[in-house]
Parts: C-alpha cells; structure tokens; sequence
C-alpha cells in the first residue's frame, strides 16, 4: 500500500486499484472540531480535483476535493453517527471514502509522505 | 490599480502578542487580528457556560457624549427609554437610520460622578460594534445638535468575562462587583488598574464587561488570567454563544434594511418610545409592532446534525420565506440551530419548515429563543 498526499491536504491510501481517501492530521488541525461530514455515497463518479465531501466545523462548512478520479465503492458510514473521529483519527478510522481509480497515472503529481511533511511545515 | 489591489490595513490591539504567546489562532476581523479561538471552539464554548470564559473585544468602539440634555438628543435617533435612565443603569439600544433602519445595536450606559472617563454625572457612556464604529461615529457627529461633545475612547481597551464563575473571579480582584445587578456598571479598581465595569455582555451567561487604559490591558488581562475559574477565549465560541443566546449579531442578523420590529427586538423599544414616537422610521415601526412586520426575525432547530449556515434559504413547501442570517452547531446542545428571517406568516412557534443546503432540504422547527437558558444576574431574583 501506498500513500500519497495532496496540496489541498487529503490523503490517498492505494492498494491496487482501490484508494481510501481522507483528510490529513494537518487538515483536522485547522479546521477545529468537526461536528458533520458528508460523505459521497457508492456509485458516485468523482473526478480528480473537484468536490467530493464536505466537512463541517463548528465554523464553517468546507469542501473535500478527490485527489484522483474514479468511481465510490463506499463512503464511511461512521462519521455520519460520529463526525469527531475525523479529528481523533484523521488517517485511520476517520477516513472519508473509498474508490475505483479511474487513471492510476494521475497519481504521479501527488507528494509522498516526505514531501508533504515538507510542505506543511513550509506553510 | 482598482480598489482591489488596495490592501486591506489589519491593525494589532493591544492585546495582540499576548493572544499569540497564549496559542491564540488571529483572524482578520473588523480591521483587526483577532484570536479566533485558543485550545478550539467546542472546549471554548463550554468553559464559558461552566467557569468563566475572558473575551477581548478591544476592537469595538468606545464612546462617551457629554453637554446638556444629551439623553433627550439620544432619543432622537434610539428608539430606547434614555431619559429614564438612572446613573450607573445601562441598556442595549439600536442606532437608527432615517427610515428606521438598524446601522448598528449598542450598549448606553448614564454615568454617575464616579467614572474613570473624567465625564461629569449624567454623561453616557456608549460601546458599539467594532465593524460599524467609524460609520456610527459619523453619524452621530451629523444627528447630534451642536453643543454636546462626543469623545471616541480609543484608548481604552475592552475585555469581556463571560460565566457562571466571573464573578467569583473577578470580585477577588475587585471587591464589589458581585453588588451589581444585570445592567449595572460602576468604577472599580482591578489590580492597581482604573477600570469601569458592567455587569453585561453578549453569551447570555452572567459576566461583566471591563474597560481599561490600552497599556494597562496586559496587566489586567494577565491578573484575570491568573484565576483558576479563568481561560481565554476566542471569537469562534463568542459566536456560538451568543447564537444559543439568541442575541442577534450585527452585520448578519441586523443590518440597515431591517428594523426593530422586523428583527423582534421589541424589548428595546419601550411603551413610552412606541407612544410618543420621535425616533427614526418611528411611523413604520410603531406600525409593524402594533399589527405586525411583513418578516420577522425566529429562532429554528434543526434536525440531525449537519449545520445550517447564514445565507441558505428557507422553505415552507415549494414557496422560498426567508434566509438564515446565523446558523451554526450549538456546542451546548449538540445540534445544529438557526437564526433568520420568514414571512410572519410562517413564524408562529412549531411552525415546520425545510432548510436548503447544497441542494438538500433539511427539516426545522421556528423554535422560542434562547435556546439555552440565558442567566444573568438580577438581584432578589432566584
């Protein structure tokens, strides 16, 4: 399995043709307690870089892009009865969906842990 | 270069290195930095409803108004009860544009010989919204008869605790202040500092609203900080407090298209103003309190989780009624609640309604506000 991560700081897990995708701890930090996700459901087509789900603080409402195209094969049903785990577990349990990569190529763009560790403290 | 390329000039408050040495996130907000929040909004909002939450709100306008008959020139464009007012009594009034449109709410206080202000007795002392400060000063220079002298005090700085337990920490300080009422303010001294304090504020928990040289802010600050009841909080949960208070914000759920009536502030228009009238849009207003405004402003809770935020549009049906003007998740209630305006039609209490939100609709109740008790301090009260 493979992880790649995003400028718009989402992650993307690759195992073969399927990707999990969530937000990363950096993300969950800015965005202060979560309290409603919404998740795409099965079917869905995203395409990379466009809207995907949307997360709600306390604050304010924010769009979670696809970090690749494809198809949903399952959102997570658990941030719906518990939205926080999106903060206590951003890259774990907290994940937001799953999916069919469309084009495995445009994964080449995204940064590897290291980069974007880089990235973020550069921010 | 276009208006755009103008860069928007952010000023620091006094108070600004000590919010970013405690942790504070700033956020540009009516042309200051300001922290928006600290450990995070939730931890925030609910300290203040169980200990006592210390708010800087150094970015609204300070102002007092001296000279003969300063109350009855007030009245001319308040529609409150001034002229009633004792010394050392403040209310919450609304500053009215000629047709009787709100440019902003604000807090009047008549201030009796003991004040840090060096004002005589009977001058008032005024705080308006940081936003609206420059435009209200205007405005009041323009509306006020000659003679009378309007002072902005901008070197005052203004803290806010907020909590069951500001009291309990603040009178260690200031021995005193647990003799104020609701609506109460006087001179005190808070450590070694001239500070002016009313028991007020805008969470509708008790607390108290205090006053204090720009350079001695820090110090007081720190003194209060010092107080186990005491941490600080952001601009974040100040908002979802004052929204489960069902207190309106200016900006977003009062603005000059709406007036008192309309935005269900009847208890800031006393009978005697409703009587004798004399206020700006005073016609239409007496006339939308007596047979009722066209919209009126309600509170709404929602159903599920997912927030509702200002700007989505209300439905009753197929037909669009009204706009949310503030909607959040209410940390003391774990729901998500609203505040807009719907025809008055479709304002009674219980009315069911839907809510659209990125195409989905979202089912609300018009519900009584506040939505979490508000507990002020009322001597001989219980």
């Amino acid at each position: 399995m493979t992880t790649y991560y995003t400028r718009e700081h989402e992650w993307i897990a690759v195992e073969g043709d399927v990707a999990t995708v969530g937000i990363t701890d950096y993300a969950q930090s800015q965005l202060g307690d979560i309290v409603f996700v919404e998740v795409p459901s099965a079917g869905t087509q995203v395409a990379k870089g466009k809207e995907a789900a949307v997360v709600e603080s306390v604050k304010a409402a924010s769009d979670i892009y696809a970090p690749v195209s494809g198809e949903i094969v399952e959102g997570n049903a658990a941030l719906e009865g518990d939205p926080a785990l999106a903060n206590t577990a951003p890259e774990g349990e907290g994940w937001f969906f799953k999916l069919t990569l469309s084009d495995t190529s445009e994964l080449e763009g995204l940064m590897d842990e290291t980069a974007y560790k880089a990235f973020v403290d550069g921010l | 270069m276009s208006d755009e390329d103008v860069p928007e000039i952010i000023e620091a408050l006094p108070l600004d290195s000590w919010h970013r040495t405690l942790g504070g996130r700033m956020v540009p907000f009516a042309g200051y930095h300001m922290p928006i929040q600290y450990d995070g909004i939730m931890a925030e909002h609910l300290w203040t409803r169980e200990n006592a939450g210390l708010f800087d709100v150094s970015h609204m306008g300070q102002l007092t108004l001296s000279g003969a008959d300063a109350d009855a020139a007030l009245e001319t464009i308040l529609p409150g009860d001034i002229k009633g007012l004792g010394e050392g009594k403040m209310r919450y009034s609304l500053l009215l544009a000629q047709d009787g449109g709100i440019l902003d709410d604000l807090m009047v206080t008549r201030l009796p010989a003991a004040n840090p202000f060096e004002e005589e007795a009977g001058d008032f002392y005024v705080v308006v919204n940081g936003a609206t400060k420059w435009d209200d000063i205007g405005y009041l220079h323009e509306q006020l008869p000659e003679g009378l002298n309007l002072n902005h005090r901008g070197d005052q700085a203004l803290l806010a605790l907020q909590g069951p337990k500001a009291v309990d920490a603040l009178a260690r300080l200031a021995p005193g202040v647990a003799e104020l009422s609701f609506m109460e303010a006087g001179a005190f001294t808070i450590a070694g500092v001239s500070a002016w304090v009313s028991r007020s504020g805008y969470t509708g928990e008790d607390g108290f609203e205090i006053s204090i040289p720009q350079d001695s802010a820090e110090a007081v600050a720190e003194a209060l900080l010092a107080m186990p009841e005491v941490k600080p909080i952001g601009l974040g949960a100040r908002d979802s407090l004052r929204l489960e208070a069902g207190l309106p914000l200016y900006g977003h759920d009062l603005n000059e298209t709406i007036d008192p009536a309309t935005a269900a502030l009847g208890f800031a228009v006393p009978k005697r103003r409703r009587a004798e009238g004399g206020f700006p849009g005073a016609e239409r207003t007496i006339g939308y309190f007596k047979d009722g405004p066209p919209t009126k402003r309600v509170g709404l809770t929602v159903e599920g989780r997912q927030p509702v935020r200002e700007g989505a549009t209300i439905y009753d049906g197929d037909q669009a009624i009204g706009t949310i003007t503030s909607g959040g998740h209410a940390p003391s209630l774990q729901a998500p609640i609203a505040m807009g305006y719907v025809n008055t039609d479709r304002s009674a209490l219980g009315t069911a309604l839907e809510i659209e939100v990125r195409g989905k609709r979202i089912a609300a109740t018009v519900t009584a506000m506040p939505f979490v008790p508000q507990r002020y301090f009322r001597k001989g009260a219980k």
